[in-house]
């Protein structure tokens, strides 16, 4: 088994018992071309990374993953290392400090192989809406791979990066992840610290581990999982290890299936791998029943109405004063801040802000704003409902896999797409993409689990099972 | 200043919003320094300037104070209370808003009792909610610069109801607050530092009828120029309704040179600030047990104070309001009045003396209080007479020593020994010939001059009660 073909679990094992060094494993995968475009920027330094973590790794008690190296998602601060977040507003952001995600990993002595491409400050489904660069799904370079972490996805399915970080707002690890046929963890708001990813919407915002495996996904997990004292939403309690802890199978469980999330609108495809998916389970001796999510429709209007409000009050500081893009030539203040975002900022980007702006606005926050939080409540109280039936909910993460460049343009059509990942979002709950199945074009598909706040265990047990069902 | 006159029978409506910095040792959401008149931008860092993906983190003291300031305003502390986002560019505002809080603030309700000629007015508080303040633009031949050390210095506003009417109650509202502020400890309340901005709402109307418009004059740095500003505002108001004209509600600036009121451009008028609850901060949730603990910390307030002076000294209304007005001097006197008997002499020399040498010294109180009541002693047992307390007191509040040491060696002693004052009077008589002349042929005067000259020979430490009477069986038998 070659170097980028190897789960973590493998490379972490070799890497313990001096099999393999850091610098080799590091050099190979800096040695792939990167042909689809995951890559914003590639790290020149790695192999002195690799080095260091050796040299750590000499004097012994390191962690598990010292030497790994890992892809990290552009909006993902990382010191001394540009953070554009895709945007030409922070073409040039090189942050003074590390998100606290990333300085767990690089603590433990990960090496950052470089910065992956994205979907404009997360705002996408489909790394189309990149200022850089296009990024292609390894499994067909004419299809999208997902968005917004669409970069990180194609860096752990193209073998580029054994293990990338991504974010989720509203899906950007978890659908990126089932089009590109690897394994995304969107954890429970508040077990990740922010701290250091660039905010697209704070209430809903999380970083998650991209993977091929799903104990991988649990190994880095347990590194990034944990209190912050630099996040005030970051979740005050102790986060217990899983990985090594997430082959105990599902008997026992009882697994919903929300109905209005395999409603009209999803294909043959995507429907007979979630089908294929619960029998399976059942098989392995889980119970599967068929619940409700009553307000899930509605979740996906509330998901845009909350997320673009709170973008539109976090972008607002790329004014062209401090860092950032600065229009050359500006009359007076306002026209800086006019010149300056309108060159810095693409269109779906200027869109969201100007929906999120008509949101707040006078006259318009209790019919929009105000009403989209209880849509959020009521949302929450659905999955509350379902989780005194269910241990974990199984759905589609899309309505298809991934579609060809260009296949989608009309804005609405691609928010569409979000259907069936932004209720998890909005109630804060961890949520598992796993591949299962493929398309007609035999494209990968992925399957979703949701779980109650803080039980992404069981979500990497149940998803542990679908995996070795299908790779035996 | 003169006492206002109303125009017209309009009476004006004021409400006060009252920015207070908190002396907290850090900034409200990071853990910068606050201390005023640093170099600038050396006191900020990614999470105050704003950077990306940076969050605020609520400093607790900030609650803290702020709530031990609801407290002593007689505010209601909510247990359950947000912070917000006010969304607006410019470039002090680093995050392009600021947090502050909307509609559940930290504490409502409350009020002050202000002294005003008629009698005692109370002034209503609606809310005080905590909030960051912004950077400083310093304009300058390179153009506009920006110093972020003030940003995210934690603030306090303070919300008065519209109970306001006249520039002297504005004064008087404005003078209590800073006083009871400063009691609490939680601000320094410098004018001149910014630690104390005052805005003003102002409205008119015929007494009776329904509220005018009111316009809003923003960041008056000195409580003579939120009076002047008042009485500027008012003129024009009700000389735009004689001509007819309606009032807009807008933002006005006071012009300190000119002394006039000018409309702010129409652009800083349309604000809409979008407020949301602020997604980075999980709301302020605090128990009864920990406001009580709070509240227990409070200093005995002013008011408390002014009144136990009055029943526990005797001290008329004035010089306990006086005493009381400032933490610092009230508990220098307390700490006084508990070590001597002279109470009355004491508060004497207090309002006289010491009042006058601290108005001249920044209200500061350079001698131990212990010694003032020494003095107070000294003066009451006839050890020295008046003249030398001053003297004394002078002399102690430049170099601090033990008072009975000083006048020791200074040998101010007051002389009671009657041969040493008869000596006096018959050296005074001798000396003057002329003087006893004319007050022989009635001149009462030359009695005092005759005195001054006997007071003149022992450098002034005779016991004046004493000298009299033997000046007197001098002259007179």
């Amino acid at each position: 088994m070659s170097i980028m073909d190897m789960p973590l679990t493998e490379l972490t094992w070799r890497l313990a018992s001096r099999e393999i060094t850091s610098v080799e494993v590091t050099r190979a995968f800096m040695a792939q071309e990167d042909s689809i475009g995951a890559f914003i920027t590639r790290c020149d330094d790695a192999l002195l990374q690799a080095e260091r973590a050796d040299r750590l790794r000499a004097e012994g008690d390191a962690h598990p993953l010292c030497g790994v190296p890992v892809a990290v998602k552009d909006n993902i601060c990382t010191a001394g290392v540009r953070t554009s977040c895709a945007s030409r507003m922070l073409e040039n952001f090189v942050p003074p400090y590390n998100a606290t995600a990333w300085q767990r990993m690089q603590q433990a002595g990960c090496v950052l192989l470089g910065k992956t491409n994205m979907d404009e400050f997360g705002m996408g489904s489909s790394t189309e809406n990149s200022a850089f660069c296009v990024t292609r799904n390894p499994h067909n370079t004419g299809h999208v791979p997902g968005g917004s972490s669409g970069g990180s996805a194609a860096a752990v399915a193209a073998g580029l990066a054994p293990a990338a970080l991504g974010s989720d707002t509203g899906g950007s690890v978890r659908q990126p992840a089932a089009f590109c046929g690897v394994v995304g963890m969107k954890p429970t708001y508040g077990t990740v610290s922010r701290y250091g990813l660039v905010a697209f919407a704070s209430s809903l915002d999380t970083i998650g581990p991209v993977t091929s495996t799903v104990a991988d996904n649990a190994m880095i997990l347990d590194v990034l999982a944990g209190a912050d004292p630099l996040d005030a939403t970051s979740a005050r309690r102790e986060h217990l290890p899983m990985a090594g802890q997430i082959s105990q199978g599902v008997k026992g469980l009882v697994i919903g299936i929300p109905a209005e999330l395999l409603a009209e609108g999803v294909s043959a495809d995507v429907r007979h791998a979630v089908e294929s998916a619960a029998h399976a389970l059942e098989a392995q001796g889980a119970r599967v029943e068929e619940i409700s999510l009553p307000h899930a429709q509605q979740a996906l209007p509330a998901y845009y109405v909350l997320s673009s409000a709170e973008a539109s009050s976090n972008l607002a500081r790329y004014d062209g004063v401090r860092y950032g893009r600065r229009a050359k030539e500006y009359d007076d203040l306002d026209d800086l801040y006019v010149r300056s975002r309108s060159e810095g900022f693409g269109e779906e980007v200027k869109r969201r802000i100007l929906l999120g702006t008509y949101a707040l606005s006078a006259g318009y926050y209790d019919a929009y704003y105000k009403t989209a939080q209880q849509v959020r409540q009521l949302v929450k109280q659905d999955f509350h409902v379902a989780f005194t039936r269910c241990d974990a909910l199984l759905s589609p993460v899309a309505a298809t896999g991934a579609w060809r460049f260009g296949e989608k343009t009309d804005p609405t059509e691609m928010y569409m797409s979000d259907l069936h990942t932004v209720p998890a979002s909005l109630a804060g709950i961890p949520a598992l993409s796993v591949p299962f199945g493929k398309d007609s074009r035999g494209l990968p598909l992925g399957v979703q689990l949701m779980g109650r706040p803080f039980e992404e265990r069981l979500l990497y047990r149940i998803g542990h099972v679908l995996e070795v069902i299908q790779h035996g | 200043m003169a006492e206002w006159k109303m125009i017209d029978g309009y009476e004006m409506i004021i409400g006060l919003e009252v920015h207070v910095e908190l002396k907290t040792r850090t900034k409200i959401f990071c853990s910068c320094s606050t201390t005023y008149g640093a170099a600038p931008n050396t006191q900020c860092c990614p999470v105050c300037m704003g950077y990306p993906g940076t969050l605020p983190v609520l400093n607790g003291e900030v609650v803290h104070y702020a709530a031990l300031a609801g407290l002593a305003l007689g505010c209601d502390i909510a247990l359950y209370s947000k912070q917000d986002r006010k969304n607006y560019f410019y470039p002090d505002l680093p995050k392009a808003y600021q947090i502050s809080q909307f509609d559940l603030p930290l504490c409502l309700g409350g009020g002050l009792d202000v002294e005003m000629p008629a009698g005692v007015k109370h002034i209503g508080i609606t809310r005080i909610h905590i909030e960051e303040d912004a950077g400083k633009l310093i304009h300058d031949e390179r153009g506009t610069l920006i110093d972020c050390n003030r940003c995210g210095v934690p603030l306090i506003e303070i919300v008065s109801e519209p109970d306001i009417r006249t520039p002297q109650e504005a004064a008087a509202y404005l003078r209590k607050l800073r006083t009871v502020i400063l009691y609490t400890g939680v601000s320094d309340c410098r004018m001149n530092e910014g630690s104390l901005r005052c805005d003003v709402n102002l409205s008119i109307r015929k007494p009776g009828e329904p509220l005018g418009t009111r316009t809003e004059m923003k960041n008056l740095n000195s409580f003579q120029s939120v009076q002047r500003a008042i009485e500027a505002e008012y003129i024009r108001q009700v000389e735009a309704v004689r001509r007819g004209e309606a009032i807009l509600q807008e933002t006005r600036r006071f012009d300190q040179a000119t002394g006039l009121t000018y409309a702010m451009r129409r652009k800083e008028n349309a604000h809409d600030y979008r407020y949301f609850p602020e997604p980075d901060l999980p709301p302020l949730v605090l128990t009864s047990e920990q406001i009580g603990a709070w509240r227990s910390e409070l200093p005995a307030l002013p008011d408390e104070r002014k009144a136990a002076y009055v029943r526990d000294y005797g001290l008329t209304s004035y010089a306990a309001e006086q005493i009381s007005s400032s933490k610092v001097v009230a508990d220098w006197f307390e700490e006084a009045a508990a070590s001597t008997h002279a109470v009355k002499t004491l508060v004497n020399l207090m309002t006289t003396e010491v009042f006058r040498l601290m108005a001249a010294d920044d209200e500061l109180i350079p001698m131990s209080a212990l010694h003032l009541a020494k003095i107070a002693d000294m003066l009451q047992e006839g050890e020295i007479n008046g003249g030398t307390a001053k003297r004394t007191i002078a002399a102690l509040w430049l170099h601090d020593e033990d008072p009975s040491a000083f006048v020791e060696r200074s040998g101010l002693k007051q002389i009671n020994d009657v041969a040493e004052l008869t000596l006096l009077v018959r050296r005074a008589i001798d000396e003057n010939p002329a003087m006893v002349e004319k007050y022989r042929k009635g001149k009462e005067t030359m009695k005092k001059a005759l005195m001054g000259a006997a007071m003149g020979l022992c450098g002034g430490r005779a016991n004046p009660v004493k000298l009299q009477r033997l000046m007197d069986q001098a002259l007179d038998n």
